[in-house]
């Protein structure tokens, strides 16, 4: 086997060396009726050539993103990485590196985890950011989590204008703890009344802005309100080329932001792995889930970086712990990281510009199709139109002519029928007009 | 002295062996200084060209970002000369032997990254149709299948992110299932040699966690499980177990434990950790396991990245099965159904909730089916057969010198020392792994599990050769011997020879200087000035 150093020879003698006759003595602590005698049901080893055909076999039958002009957002969304960045990444040091625990021969990581810090900590205009959570959804969950803990109340209020799927991550922890969430109903318009649910029992209100359908909602009455009720704003975003553009949550008054990290160096990879951005204001630092990277100085005083506060990590504090997270995104992080560090604060702006000013063109053009209607005034790289039809078979019609274009929001959130013709649309800087006069002819085509 | 034609000498000569210059720079040949990108990038410079953007309009409703953000640019090759500087200050596993114990550092294949990036795996969106993507279902099914084969179990959750998410995953289909059966048991059971996600994971669902105490050998003891048991009967939600154990021990009574837990109306939650170890040797279902997260980060070699991204698939008893959160996969005669939804469901079919957005961790998945299907039934076997003789090798070179808190037996995929053998040399745990660095090795699991005191817990894995075994052990034994022999110094200070001398973890703790900010600008006195 390729892997695997050992061969018979010295397999035999390290068996002699350890003093036992076989391999099995060695596993002699496992009872004997469930000790494997034969091997699993399985195929036998392949080689190199066998797996690379049949994996290329299975990712043949899929779309790729980069082959169709491309509109599909909601969460996931698909950006130009440049070349340095994988390349970067797949370097040896960081991508087979553990957990730097041990900070003097692992300074590597632990000063990209804090630049990554300063970049995350910038972009939401917070205090204080940590080292990454799996992704956008789970790092929503935490965030109301250490509400909780802050407030030391126990109920959430979910704007309509979150990601369902997000809304069902923070629903199926709250329920499993014990926790109150109060889910609104779906609002692609932004015109939903949150205010008035906000009162004494409330430890945090969550308000994702640009919405799930692309609205880009006013955070600062939200957190004046929360605020006058001692809760906290969890401000959420899914896509962070916005903060290159527009108003971080940060200098809206939010307590806490977390959002997905993905468009920034990360492919799609159908959903994960992603990487989760969660910054807070400084009072609230100890109650933070996840690690955390801080400055300090070696025995030589020379400066240097470790993991800090892991007094309120699982390693240490156990059943007592601010998370039970452990593993979180490292080298998405670093995928983060680099591409944010090639396009500093003028390409970031830039990128944001073109990625708005292809949705308004987008925009423009599906506005003109007979029978369609834009929902959204303002927004930044995607917005919701309403169609004639049922979106999803829309969608499927236009699929089968090759165009992918954009989400039905009844796949997320089905049996309303109000939702029904909803679609949510992104333009990102990949889409040529080429691209957008492809998706809208067949459009029109599909709904004649 | 040689000299080439100029007059250049070829051979070393007599050269200083011990003068050390203090350079100009800090740095030391190939070691080098590197600063923050915030210290030497611009606000201004890109590494990025992008199309001229010639659209003037916005509507952005009056959102529109005012002040700087302050994210300093790199060109490309300020970018690539920054992050490969940084990467040569870290170790990594294709740099050095990593015996970091509970963490399974083995190799990690690149026909794996190679995989994960053909653009019909890397390049598609997770809410692109469903009909667009008839490969993803057929990945995602095919790891399923062997993840199940493997365990012997009827279900497998694949979207936790990573081992602890699957902890938490597990334990919430359990939750649900007493749930559903009107129960509501409020303790779960952690041995106290348990990772520290087990007891945070159960807390984290409302759980009174009830520690079990280990034998003398480092195996639950079962008398007393009997005895919590009773103390708490018709209160116990489940047990949280790693198997084999962190004290790198298979549970010999765990099936025994299974049925103490099966009757008291609970579930057998298994820490996957150390899966490494029994992989085609036995099925953790065959075992009574009712729920297990497995590691691809650990056993299925997807790289660990510094810290992520993991992949923490459950696989789930026949029990369990029908409360395996959304997104799932169902088999039909028509082919694979992709089920997102709670309206999507069918009869039997009660999902718990979900864990996360989309469907989990794809790109990890794509790895650990390439290393999965390149071992195959018979390599598999023998990579658990070598990770744990290679264990067994490194426990006989060493339990002569340094000490077995149970005794000379057999161990798992990993040893664990305590450090009794250091008593009087005044030397720690801490300060024999700082050592080791010294040496080129890094430094195995220290200070757990914490049932032994100054554990130090080494796993080679199945990715060592015979030959880098013997240099280990060899260094191993001179730094023992060098410890009993008083030679403190080469202890203490240690590490000398790394990017960094030990560092402040307690200054850094004490006041957090968490990201970087601009130092402010020196003030001029009006003396100065003059």
């Amino acid at each position: 086997m390729r892997y695997l150093p050992l061969n018979d020879t010295d397999r035999s003698d390290m068996l002699a060396r350890v003093g036992v006759k076989s391999v099995d003595e060695l596993f002699a602590d496992i009872p004997e009726d469930v000790r494997m005698k034969g091997l699993l049901d399985l195929p036998k080893r392949a080689s190199e050539m066998e797996v690379e055909r049949k994996l290329s076999a299975m990712a043949s039958k899929n779309t790729a993103a980069g082959s169709v002009p491309f509109f599909v957002g909601a969460g996931a969304y698909k950006h130009h990485v440049p070349a340095t960045v994988d390349h970067l990444i797949q370097r040896s040091e960081f991508l087979t590196s553990y957990t730097p625990y041990q900070p003097e021969i692992t300074q590597g990581t632990l000063q990209y985890l804090f630049e990554f810090q300063t970049q995350v900590a910038r972009l939401t205009a917070m205090d204080v950011a940590n080292a990454s959570m799996y992704d956008g959804s789970t790092g929503t969950g935490e965030a109301v989590l250490m509400a909780h803990r802050v407030t030391k109340r126990n109920k959430a209020v979910l704007s309509g204008g979150l990601h369902p799927q997000y809304r069902e991550v923070v629903e199926g922890l709250s329920n499993m703890a014990g926790d109150r969430v109060v889910s609104l109903p779906a609002d692609p318009t932004g015109t939903e009344d949150i205010l008035s649910q906000i009162d004494d029992e409330t430890s945090c209100v969550v308000v994702q802005s640009p919405s799930f359908y692309g609205q880009m909602i006013d955070l600062k009455p939200i957190a004046e309100k929360a605020h006058q009720h001692k809760a906290l704003l969890i401000a959420v975003f899914t896509e962070v080329v916005s903060l290159g553009l527009i108003e971080p949550a940060g200098t809206q008054g939010a307590d806490i932001v977390v959002g997905e990290g993905q468009s920034i160096g990360n492919g799609l990879n159908f959903g994960g792995p992603y990487v989760g951005l969660f910054a807070t204001r400084q009072k609230y630092v100890r109650q933070m889930p996840g690690r955390l990277c801080g400055e300090t100085v070696d025995a030589e005083g020379k400066r240097g970086f470790v993991l800090t506060l892991s007094t309120r990590e699982q390693h240490i504090r156990r059943d007592k712990a601010t998370s039970n997270i452990c593993t979180n995104s490292g080298l998405c992080c670093l995928a983060f990281t680099i591409h944010m560090s090639l396009l500093g604060q003028a390409g970031l702006t830039k990128l944001a510009r073109i990625n708005h000013g292809n949705a308004v063109k987008l925009k423009k053009l599906l506005a003109g199709v007979h029978g369609v209607e834009v929902l959204n005034s303002a927004y930044f790289n995607e917005f919701t139109i309403a169609l004639p039809k049922v979106a999803e078979d829309v969608v499927e019609q236009l699929a089968e002519r090759g165009i992918l274009a954009g989400l039905p929001v009844s796949r997320l959130e089905p049996g309303n029928k109000d939702l029904a013709n909803l679609l949510v649309v992104a333009s990102t800087e990949v889409n040529t007009d080429e691209d957008r006069a492809a998706f809208v002819d067949a459009l029109k085509e599909v709904l004649a | 002295m040689s000299m080439n034609t100029q007059g250049r000498p070829t051979a070393a000569g007599d050269v200083g062996e011990t003068f050390r210059p203090k350079t100009f720079t800090g740095n030391r040949g190939l070691d080098m200084e590197e600063p923050l990108i915030f210290e030497f990038g611009s606000l201004e410079t890109t590494g990025v060209d992008l199309d001229e953007d010639e659209s003037a309009e916005f509507e952005l409703g009056g959102f529109k970002r005012t002040a700087e953000i302050g994210l300093a640019g790199l060109a490309e090759p300020e970018a690539m000369r920054h992050y490969v500087r940084l990467s040569r200050n870290n170790y990594a596993i294709d740099s050095g032997l990593y015996p970091l114990g509970s963490c399974t550092m083995k190799h990690n294949p690149r026909l794996n990254e190679k995989m994960a990036r053909l653009p019909g795996f890397a390049d598609i969106h997770p809410l692109q149709p469903v009909s667009s993507v008839p490969g993803a279902l057929d990945l995602i099914d095919e790891l399923a299948h062997w993840l199940m084969v493997s365990t012997n179990t009827s279900a497998v959750a694949m979207s936790p992110k990573a081992g602890a998410h699957g902890e938490l995953c597990g334990m919430m289909a359990i939750k649900a299932a007493h749930t559903a059966a009107g129960r509501d048991p409020k303790i779960v059971l952690v041995p106290e040699s348990a990772h520290g996600t087990n007891p945070a994971t159960a807390a984290l669902l409302g759980y009174k966690v009830v520690s079990i105490e280990a034998k003398d050998d480092g195996t639950v003891d079962l008398d007393a499980l009997k005895k919590t048991i009773a103390e708490h009967e018709g209160n116990i939600a489940g047990i949280m177990l790693t198997n084999p154990n962190t004290c790198g021990l298979f549970e010999r009574d765990v099936k025994q434990i299974a049925d103490l837990i099966h009757e008291a109306d609970a579930y057998f939650y298994c820490d996957g950790a150390n899966f490494n170890a029994i992989v085609g040797k036995a099925r953790p279902g065959d075992l009574g396991v009712d729920a297990m997260h497995i590691n691809l980060h650990k056993t299925f070699s997807t790289p660990h990245g510094g810290g992520g991204p993991g992949s923490g698939p459950v696989v789930l008893s026949e029990r369990l099965a029908p409360f395996a959160p959304l997104p799932f996969i169902r088999k039909t005669d028509k082919g694979l159904e992709l089920v997102e939804t709670e309206a999507a469901t069918k009869d039997g079919e009660q999902p718990f909730g979900r864990m996360t957005a989309f469907h989990g961790q794809m790109g990890m998945y794509v790895r650990a089916l390439s290393y999965m299907m390149s071992h195959g039934s018979d390599g598999l076997r023998q990579a658990s057969e070598d990770a744990v003789l290679n264990a067994n090798y490194v426990r006989v070179g060493l339990q002569d010198l340094m000490s077995l808190p149970f005794g000379e037996r057999p161990c798992m995929h990993e040893v664990l020392f305590d450090d009794s053998f250091l008593k009087d040399t005044g030397v720690t745990t801490l300060d024999f792994a700082k050592a080791m660095i010294d040496e080129g090795y890094h430094p195995m699991t220290m200070y757990f599990p914490l049932v032994v005191h100054g554990a130090m817990l080494i796993e080679p894995t199945e990715s060592e050769s015979r030959a880098a075994l013997d240099l280990f052990v060899a260094t191993m034994r001179d730094l023992v011997m060098s410890a009993k022999r008083g030679e403190t110094e080469r202890f203490s200070g240690a590490p000398y020879l790394a990017p960094r001398r030990r560092l402040d973890e307690t200054g850094a703790a004490r006041k957090p200087v968490l990201k970087w900010t601009e130092p402010a600008p020196a003030e001029v006195t009006p003396a100065a000035a003059e």
